[in-house]
């Protein structure tokens, strides 16, 4: 790995995902195709954020990795190192708002994103067509026509057959009014976060050989009814509580469930460990204020 | 408590990685590390695999890869491919002229008698799968007596260096369709430049099938040839040997040489079709070729070249006609990323999933108490 150059991959292969992510930040939620490189990662471990990420990057920006909402993962871990290791220069962090660029799987970030921020998500999926039609010389046709019925009578039977939507994650999401994108696995809980998200959205599948983009300020409307409105996770107890982080207490984020493997109780904490570590700060700062003013 | 185990990422992976190369040495004392010219040589066929399913023809890299990964033909072939994306494309070839190959092996089951006549060559085709017994403890003299003795007896100038193309006869007696266009006039599609978006060209289709993972290839083929399709193919001709590879001179821009790569090169001619201008039916072809020495491998490309161009003509009848079908799920590379990816933390998604069987049991208890 000595003699690599910045970015690992050669210039042609980075020039060509610049000219694709061009072309998807033009023509919202299209799926640009692009001849996405092999990685030295498996394919589904995030390449194509990874090949974004690579071609995008300069040396003295920062950058943030996720998976599954945390820093720390194997994943993620193994990702920023690998960035690290080909691009000299560039500077990691794991606070949201000190970067510059985020590659994420399966999150967006609490923290509200900024207009200098770019967001990377990895994408296993990219068509949110793929669940109704096989075929992507016939999906192509729908896209272009913008005729997401077959989608619509799928959120339909769902209601007759469960009285409730089922899809859980990869909310389909209509974008600029027109193309319906499939989000990324981000639970329905992010989905919001892409409607007039100030920071731009750049969309990756490496194995599917897509790229696509939520450009800033752009409309993202997940496909719902009238009467059967979008709802997100609900994360209240059986009392109808919101349940809370055990670690910082924050009731207001994404949450993973867990057992406590010490009292067999279920648990629940910030899904996003960054969010969750800066509220514990933001605690602590307060105590020590309290603690000051009482004397 | 089981939110540790998602952390201390970059521990965990420092030591699994010592845990798999620890097991490389645990023939313990008085074992050698494998040569990596020793793969090339006496596991040549999985060596073949790899370069061809690397897509990279690079015997030197291809044996590391094979070394590192531990034996696994996927993994091989995955650090050939990742090798590949950092290297720019200087030059292209024309396309090779394959009947000046260089053949060690070259058989026809279309026809009894071919000209320059069958070759055998290397092959286990008819081997008795019996355990070799004494290869369990070989002596070194043993082995280099092997090749010691490999010419004797043998005039070594009158051994042709090729022979000509056994389809070039059908083609003579108005069997077979004449070639449908001088392939130098049409650029081949380059699948490592420009994603498939189809319908995709004929030379789209090859070059897919001649990276793909070899199981891959042979489970759709073998569907087609067991009743999914309607190929029938007999082979025409199937050899191995070396390929000149052609490049114009840098400064008389004529054609030279700078080297050689081996290949397997098979063509079947199938089922035959009427004209479609009305003018006489003539055999159907398919064709296979990949770097390296993967007989089954270019028998099933063969053979599905056949059923795919059959597909695009009409409408696919079955699995193995489907050009999306096929060319999205034989690179091994592609499936086994998105395979082992599974084995990553799925928690957000799974937990937006429970929420909705939450959500979706207690509208039906509700319901249920309502009747």
């Amino acid at each position: 790995m000595n003699d690599e150059h910045f970015g690992f991959l050669d210039e042609y292969a980075k020039k060509e995902v610049r000219r694709a992510t061009l072309k998807a930040v033009a023509i919202p939620g299209y799926q640009v195709p692009y001849s996405s490189r092999e990685m030295p990662m498996g394919r589904g471990f995030g390449t194509g954020g990874l090949q974004l990420t690579l071609a995008l990057i300069g040396r003295g920006e920062t950058l943030k990795v996720i998976d599954q909402g945390s820093d720390d993962s194997v994943n993620a871990v193994n990702l920023r190192s690998f960035i690290e290791m080909t691009c000299p220069g560039i500077h990691t962090t794991c606070r949201t708002e000190q970067a510059d660029l985020i590659q994420s799987r399966h999150r967006i970030p609490e923290k509200p994103l900024r207009e200098d921020q770019l967001l990377v998500l990895q994408v296993p999926y990219p068509d949110a067509l793929v669940v109704v039609e096989a075929s992507e010389d016939k999906r192509k046709l729908l896209h272009g026509e913008a005729d997401y019925s077959r989608l619509l009578v799928k959120l339909y039977e769902d209601i007759v057959k469960f009285s409730e939507i089922t899809i859980s994650h990869r909310y389909p999401t209509r974008i600029n009014n027109h193309y319906v994108i499939d989000p990324s696995p981000i639970p329905r809980w992010d989905v919001p976060k892409l409607h007039q998200s100030p920071a731009l959205i750049l969309l990756g599948a490496g194995r599917e050989k897509k790229i696509y983009a939520v450009p800033p300020y752009t409309q993202a409307i997940p496909l719902a009814f009238e009467d059967v409105p979008f709802r997100v996770e609900d994360f209240s107890d059986e009392q109808g509580q919101r349940r809370s982080c055990v670690r910082c207490g924050c009731n207001s984020s994404f949450l993973d469930e867990y057992v406590d493997s010490a009292t067999g109780e279920q648990v629940y904490r910030c899904s996003d460990s960054d969010w969750c570590n800066q509220q514990l700060e933001l605690q602590r700062r307060v105590e020590e204020v309290v603690e000051v003013a009482n004397g | 408590m089981a939110y540790v185990a998602i952390k201390g990422g970059a521990k965990a992976i420092e030591g699994s990685k010592l845990a798999y190369d620890f097991l490389r040495s645990r023939q313990g004392e008085g074992s050698q590390p494998l040569d990596t010219s020793t793969i090339e040589n006496q596991l040549r066929l999985l060596h073949s695999r790899v370069i061809s399913e690397g897509g990279v023809y690079h015997p030197k890299l291809a044996s590391l890869a094979i070394k590192q990964a531990q034996g696994d033909t996927l993994e091989a072939a995955f650090a050939l491919r990742a090798y590949r994306s950092t290297m720019p494309r200087l030059a292209e070839t024309e396309a090779m002229d394959t009947s000046r190959m260089r053949i060690t092996r070259r058989i026809s089951s279309a026809f009894k008698d071919i000209p320059g006549g069958q070759m055998l060559g290397a092959t286990t085709d008819y081997h008795l799968r019996l355990m070799r017994m004494e290869l369990l403890d070989e002596s070194a003299e043993a082995f280099m007596a092997i090749s010691r003795s490999w010419f004797d007896g043998l005039d070594v100038a009158q051994i042709p260096d090729t022979f000509p193309k056994v389809l070039e006869g059908l083609r003579q007696q108005g069997l077979l369709a004449e070639a449908p266009h001088n392939p130098h006039q049409d650029l081949p599609f380059d699948i490592t430049r420009e994603p498939l978006i189809f319908p995709v060209p004929r030379s789209a289709a090859l070059a897919t099938m001649t990276r793909s993972e070899q199981g891959s290839l042979l489970a759709l083929a073998y569907s087609n040839m067991r009743g999914y399709g309607d190929i029938h193919p007999t082979v025409a001709e199937l050899r191995v040997g070396f390929v000149p590879v052609m490049l114009p001179h840098p400064i008389s821009g004529k054609p030279m040489e700078i080297g050689e790569v081996e290949i397997t090169e098979c063509e079947v001619v199938a089922m035959y079709e009427s004209d479609e201008q009305g003018g006489k039916p003539s055999f159907t072809l398919g064709y296979g070729a990949c770097f390296g020495h993967n007989e089954v491998k270019a028998i099933s490309m063969a053979i599905l070249d056949r059923s795919l161009q059959k597909g695009m003509q009409g409408t696919p009848s079955n699995p193995s006609e489907d050009p999306e079908f096929v060319l999205l799920h034989i690179d091994g590379i592609d499936s086994m990323g998105f395979c082992t990816h599974y084995k990553m933390p799925h928690y957000v998604t799974f937990q937006s999933d429970m929420d909705r069987l939450r959500a979706t049991q207690s509208k039906q208890a509700a319901e249920d108490q309502k009747s």
